[in-house]
């Protein structure tokens, strides 16, 4: 829907057209979207976008998280998730267990395993690439996504050595994308107070250019509704826009509601639905060099996540099968949805769902049994 | 698509007729079928207020006859489960109403099979011996059973509960009001043309009442813009109504067994309510079942009121479905999405300041 008078009265017609136009949108821009008081006109204005990105399809996969551990030396103030070492509650898996989280029936169609932990201090690369080389073993088809930049990172500082060695040698044990999170938000101001052990901003995207550059493409998140401002959010998704242009390695983003039960920040409220959107919304406006917004709904709640089709999101993720962050920090949502699920949700909305693969390819499944993906999709 | 001369009756807020709202219900761009429902809110309410109302629901009792398909909460008779509340905990909840700012109780129950009309006489003169507050009670059903149980006509029972202490009745009961559905969900319970009689003898008794709709069960799409036609050429005889809350069937621990209907579909029913129900002055949003965040976005698909604290709910909690709201939570979000919150009564009178209660 596009009514250029609906623009002219909230005085945003300039940005309508500029979106109508396919010109980029500036941080003002941003920053005026976010005051709007009509989350619809924002909404539809990203609509316009998505549909002409990705029609009426609506992505989803068939996924699993595993989490080897929480055991972990950051201490961010917003996450529910981690432990220290020997502290009640902390965990590590074991290979076999891992390996039989990959061969139990409900993982049977899977396309794809996404694999985050801690910032252990004592488990050696050598541990992951057997994790990795493994997997591989057992599930030659599926697509390994794992490991956040933070994560790389404090791989590489552990072995006194490089990222690019680091993610070299797991490129080698079989890591093919990295998933996005450990973004929280770039702000050096914000990571001061809310996780100041943690890899810089600038960190964090030197690992994702590096990565890119190898040809390992990845995803990008941002955690908000915390202490930051509208300004720094916008800060952070210029920023991804930025690295984007250079390497066009980023495939999907995913803006992630702060959970705030179980963690350190006192008085932290849960965001609220206009919030969600039209961060959803502002995203796709902004970002309009990477391909793919998705709707978390883990995070979000499926209801939220349904309606965030309508404000730009073109991906709902997928099964998510054994989510423990956002569960440890009090999200609302089920464990796990099924692909019936997922498709009624998508069709409901007045989608037609797309099973896809980590590389956003359409998955064929003549005989719903697992498909093999296809691989290294250039950039768009 | 909608054609332009349908768009453009609808954007001027033409009365609407059932084909005509069946084409917007089915084909509208759901950007701006929730611009159009937002407009028409704010023609009816052009100051950025949105209200609440601080009461709790009892239910008397949850023994019934019914046995509704959709229902999670009633027990049959001589069921272990079964209760009936006691005056000195009914006492009790109202003393806990009163304290937390509450100005009503909504007061429910099962069709119990043994209690004589005289009982809820007695139970209306004990509240209002008891406290001066509103009483907001017994659905068309159960009026149609106390009517049917002690061979009274719906006119003698109203006036009798009328002149009892009973203020307003609620709208629940409405499910869908179509016959070919009640058959099939509550075939035990009272027909739409008996729900819609009730409603027309309470309003023409002077007593203000409320419409719901419960969607998303066994009903076609096409069953919940009748059900909303008849409401508005029952409102357009009496103007009793104060208001329309539509919510979606909570399948858990029911004989109904189907997923939910989700936010999309709610919020395109919501919004085509808003535009079918142009003698209606307020809709509701249902955080009890939409959850806070989705009921936040119902403010702009044509809800102008958030409904009820709900200090206490059963029937959707039976359904496995529980969100939490506090006061302030429902201000920040009220606030959040750009509205003053403004406590009100049953009739939508505005109750001042803000009352201490926090949940």
């Amino acid at each position: 829907m596009f009514e250029p008078k609906w623009y002219q009265s909230l005085g945003l017609e300039d940005i309508a057209a500029k979106v109508r136009d396919g010109v980029r949108l500036s941080l003002e821009d941003g920053e005026r979207l976010y005051r709007c008081p009509s989350p619809l006109a924002v909404g539809a204005l990203a609509h316009q976008v998505r549909t002409r990105c990705h029609g009426n399809r609506t992505f989803y996969v068939l996924n699993r998280h595993i989490n080897y551990s929480n055991i972990c030396v950051n201490g961010c103030l917003f996450c529910a998730f981690s432990r220290e070492a020997g502290a009640p509650g902390a965990f590590q898996l074991s290979l076999e267990d891992i390996l039989g989280k990959l061969t139990e029936p409900e993982a049977a169609a899977i396309t794809e395993v996404h694999i985050v932990g801690g910032c252990h201090p004592d488990l050696p690369l050598a541990y992951f690439e057997t994790m990795l080389r493994e997997i591989r073993r057992i599930r030659p088809h599926l697509v390994i996504k794992a490991f956040t930049a933070v994560e790389i990172q404090h791989f590489a500082d552990r072995e006194k050595t490089s990222v690019g060695a680091v993610l070299a040698r797991l490129q080698a044990a079989g890591l093919e994308l990295l998933p996005g999170g450990g973004a929280e938000v770039f702000s050096p101001r914000v990571r001061r107070l809310l996780c100041p052990n943690k890899l810089s901003g600038a960190g964090w995207l030197a690992v994702a250019r590096e990565a890119h550059r190898m040809g390992i493409r990845s995803n990008a998140t941002m955690l908000y509704g915390h202490l930051e401002s509208h300004r720094e959010r916008l800060e952070h998704l210029d920023a991804l826009r930025c690295l984007q242009d250079e390497t066009g390695g980023f495939l999907c983003f995913i803006p992630l509601p702060f959970q705030p039960d179980h963690t350190l920040i006192e008085n932290a409220r849960a965001t609220t639905g206009v919030d969600d959107l039209k961060t959803i919304a502002v995203s796709r406006l902004m970002l309009d060099n990477i391909p793919h917004i998705k709707a978390y709904w883990v995070m979000l709640t499926v209801k939220v996540a349904q309606t965030a089709l309508h404000f730009g999101a073109d991906d709902l993720d997928g099964t998510v099968i054994e989510e423990k962050i956002g569960h440890m920090a009090g999200a609302e949502s089920d464990q796990a949805l099924t692909r019936s699920q997922l498709e009624r949700l998508i069709r409901d909305a007045g989608f037609e769902p797309v099973e896809r693969d980590s590389y956003f390819q359409p998955v064929a499944r003549p005989d719903q049994t697992e498909a093999a993906p296809a691989r290294h999709h250039p950039c768009p | 698509m909608l054609d332009q001369a349908l768009k453009t009756k609808v954007e001027g807020h033409a009365r609407l007729n059932l084909d005509e709202a069946w084409q917007v219900y089915a084909q509208a761009d759901f950007h701006w079928l929730g611009l159009q429902a937002h407009q028409v809110r704010l023609e009816k309410h052009p100051e950025p207020v949105v209200t609440y109302v601080i009461d709790r629901n009892i239910n008397y009792s949850n023994i019934c006859v019914c046995g509704c398909r959709f229902c999670a909460f009633f027990r049959p008779p001589d069921h272990p489960e079964g209760y009936l509340l006691s005056q000195p905990d009914l006492a009790a909840k109202i003393d806990e109403t009163l304290a937390l700012g509450g100005t009503q109780i909504l007061m429910q129950g099962g069709h119990h099979p043994g209690l004589p009309l005289g009982y809820y006489e007695d139970l209306l003169r004990f509240i209002k011996r008891h406290a001066a507050i509103h009483v907001h009670a017994f659905s068309p059903p159960e009026i149609v059973h106390f009517s049917k149980l002690n061979r009274l006509s719906v006119g003698e029972v109203i006036a009798r509960l009328k002149q009892a202490g009973l203020d307003s009745i609620p709208g629940g009961g409405a499910e869908i009001l179509v016959d070919e559905v009640r058959r099939k969900v509550s075939p035990n319970k009272c027909g739409s043309d008996e729900w819609l009689a009730v409603m027309e003898e309470a309003h023409h008794q002077g007593l203000r009442t409320t419409a719901t709709m419960m969607f998303g069960h066994q009903e076609e799409p096409i069953h919940r813009l009748e059900h909303l036609f008849k409401l508005r050429d029952l409102q357009d005889r009496t103007g009793g109504f104060t208001a329309f809350i539509p919510w979606s069937f909570q399948p858990g621990h029911t004989a109904i067994q189907r997923e939910p209907e989700g936010a999309v579909a709610y919020l395109r029913l919501l919004a085509v309510s808003r535009l079918v129900l142009d003698n209606f002055d307020n809709l509701q949003a249902s955080w009890v079942t939409m959850g806070p965040k989705i009921a936040q976005m119902a403010l702009f698909f044509g809800a102008n009121d958030f409904g009820s604290t709900m200090i206490e709910e059963n029937v959707v909690a039976a359904a496995g479905v529980r969100f939490r709201l506090s006061l302030d939570e429902m201000y920040r979000l009220i606030e959040a999405a750009g509205f003053r919150p403004r406590q009100r009564t049953m009739d939508y009178r505005r109750v001042s300041g803000k009352a201490s209660y926090t949940g």
